[in-house]
């Protein structure tokens, strides 16, 4: 279903290229081969912008389902297991359907106008990145030569909905909640930028598909390995992008053990779905970015040559289908990191920020951007990319062996170490059927 | 009329109605977000106009800086849940005064001055939209030399001169006042400590 649209997609870019192309040389002066172009343009425009909103709600009806599945497992659980057969597959549509027949609440001290609209400009914030996030090479709805700019801009009028919505709502924990998330977006908003900077300096460029066509190649040509400055930049934007999208352990907004569930406390049902639509799109958009900024954006990392070139369309498939794995993988660790890490206090939130992400970030800009005029006379200094994609590279070979070699810890037949393990008799089923050695 | 002039109709009379609207409503939090439209509005038309990044900055300047401050500014100053505004009957005659003349200086600007009409191949050049290369360029001081009286059609092939001072050194100087601005702020707002006095 996805490669479908995705081809719909492509082929309706590539067609409105073509026409745009037939347009602009002043072809077709005649009225009727105007009017056809025109026609053509629009309807491809609704057919990208229709394929776009398809993509960004069924990923985040996979997210959702990932969400539960990851913090099941990390938490020693199972998570959803019946919907739809095996590993719970349906188990997210399940939920939307609850969410669309639950009761809508607006509670009296509302005001309805704003409560009602509060969480449709979360979703049009984030739904508007998607215009310019390119899926592949010219696999874009509309390749701004602004695209990471115009991305932030539009990304950041989404805390809008949630200030708004927590507004209106008339209760002081929602009022909280969107008070939380102002001070903290507007704050991560500077090293987000600044972080972006970065890799946007090396670039020389701020369109998302010049610098990902400047990755191409093998992994050591990606921009987290270009030099240490960017490689550390890409941790400094990630963590200030879990920020912005108000994730774990930066989701101050709806601490659930301070402020019931926070800026959405009073939502229900079906605008409550929408919050969460427009937050999985956001972490999806902001997983885009930074993998078109750092990780290489739809390039394989393995192939000395661009897929798209080499085999026309079929490579674009794949080009596409190698950037919404990655992005995934990003979005997959969002959702360990928020099932892993404790949540922050507001305070600590701040300083995060204020103290150290913002100083480093400067700092990187700064170092890049000697880093970038060093280039020019010492030439020596590009052998350190391969320095760090080779160290990157053994690090995480050796986690994964060492992950893969050492026993399991949650062995379910296995009693954990611990004081009842003097007391045998107690328990005698148990520590016989083990028998742990 | 084709897509385009639609669009610049819908999107215009969006930000016109949001705009009435902010001066309409009486509710302060509800006006602010009709300022948002408004604003989001405007950033369209740049949009719309293939000002790429000028509609970003629009965004990323007005809609995420100024309104995150109005709300802030509505959330602290507000007593009750939901405070409301109302204006005096002067007050409407006076806003409606000032509102007037601004619209007759703004209507005869428009009528009266001249309007140099670019090239049409200029104009359709997709490749021309390329307003942030243009922008930073002549903040180094490279610019694109234009005829007199001339303001928004170049000559095909301008040399490109490099002037002694682009618009970086007056950029850097207002940002400088604008941390002044940032410090004095931080000044007033901070708690006041008494000194202790020597003993």
């Amino acid at each position: 279903m996805f490669v479908l649209n995705l081809l719909s997609n492509y082929v309706g870019i590539r067609t409105a290229l073509a026409s745009v192309a037939l347009i602009a040389p002043n072809v077709g002066d005649k009225d009727f081969e105007r009017l056809k172009l025109r026609i053509i343009l629009t309807v491809v425009a609704v057919i990208a912008a229709v394929v776009l909103i398809t993509f960004m709600l069924m990923s985040a009806i996979f997210f959702v389902w990932l969400e539960r599945k990851v913090s099941a497992r990390i938490q020693d659980r199972l998570g959803p297991t019946r919907v739809g057969g095996k590993f719970g597959w349906l188990q997210t549509l399940a939920d939307g359907l609850k969410l669309l027949v639950k009761e809508d609440i607006i509670p009296t001290v509302a005001d309805p106008v704003l409560f009602r609209l509060g969480p449709y400009i979360a979703l049009v914030g984030a739904y508007l990145a998607f215009i310019a996030l390119p899926f592949g090479n010219r696999v874009v709805a509309f390749d701004m030569n602004i695209a990471v700019f115009y991305m932030l801009a539009v990304m950041s009028t989404e805390v809008f909905g949630v200030i708004l919505g927590g507004y209106a709502s008339g209760s002081k924990w929602s009022l909280f909640g969107g008070m939380r998330e102002a001070a903290q977006v507007v704050s991560y908003e500077v090293p987000r930028a600044i972080s972006v900077l970065v890799p946007v300096i090396v670039a020389g460029s701020m369109s998302l598909s010049v610098a990902a066509r400047a990755q191409s190649g093998p992994f050591w040509n990606w921009y987290i390995f270009h030099d240490p400055f960017t490689f550390l930049a890409f941790w400094t934007f990630f963590t200030c992008g879990t920020a912005s999208c108000k994730r774990a352990p930066f989701d101050l907004a709806e601490a659930e053990s301070e402020l019931v569930a926070g800026f959405h406390t009073e939502y229900s049902g079906f605008r409550w779905l929408i919050f969460f639509m427009a937050e999985y799109g956001s972490m999806f958009a902001i997983s885009g970015i930074a993998i078109l900024l750092f990780l290489g954006g739809w390039n394989t990392g393995l192939l000395p040559f661009e897929l798209s070139q080499q085999f026309g369309i079929v490579g674009n498939i794949v080009n596409v289908i190698v950037f919404i794995l990655k992005g995934w993988f990003l979005v997959f660790v969002m959702i360990w990191v928020r099932w892993t890490l404790p949540r922050l206090r507001i305070d600590q939130v701040m300083m995060t920020c204020l103290r150290y992400l913002l100083p480093i970030s400067c700092f990187l800009l700064l170092g890049v951007s000697c880093w970038q005029l060093a280039l020019t006379r010492l030439g020596w200094l590009d052998n350190v990319r391969y320095l760090l994609a080779g160290g990157s590279v053994l690090l995480v070979l050796l986690f994964l062996v060492k992950a893969l070699t050492s026993a399991s810890a949650a062995n379910p037949t296995q009693l954990m170490p611990g004081p009842w393990q003097l007391d045998r008799a107690a328990v005698p089923d148990v520590s016989q059927s083990a028998g742990p050695s | 009329m084709n897509p385009k002039d639609a669009l610049f109709v819908i999107v215009a009379s969006w930000t016109g109605l949001s705009a009435i609207a902010v001066v309409v409503s009486q509710n302060i939090v509800r006006s602010a977000a009709w300022l948002l439209f408004s604003l989001a509005g405007t950033a369209g038309i740049y949009f719309l106009l293939g000002a790429d990044f000028v509609g970003a900055t629009q965004l990323i300047v007005y809609v995420g800086g100024v309104l995150v401050l109005v709300i802030f500014g509505v959330m602290l100053t507000a007593q009750g849940p939901f405070i409301s505004l109302k204006t005096s009957t002067g007050d409407w005659g006076i806003a409606g005064l000032v509102g007037l003349i601004f619209l007759g200086v703004l209507s005869s600007s428009i009528l009266f001055a001249s309007w140099p009409v670019a090239s049409d191949a200029r104009m359709k050049d997709a490749a021309y939209s390329k307003s942030s290369v243009a922008l930073g360029q002549a903040f180094l001081g490279i610019k694109e030399v234009s005829g007199p009286g001339n303001v928004t059609s170049f000559p095909s092939n301008a040399p490109r001169t490099r002037l002694p001072m682009g618009y970086l050194l007056p950029f850097e100087l207002v940002s400088v006042h604008l941390l002044v601005v940032l410090i004095g702020a931080a000044y007033l707002a901070r708690a006041k400590r008494r000194l202790r006095k020597p003993r």
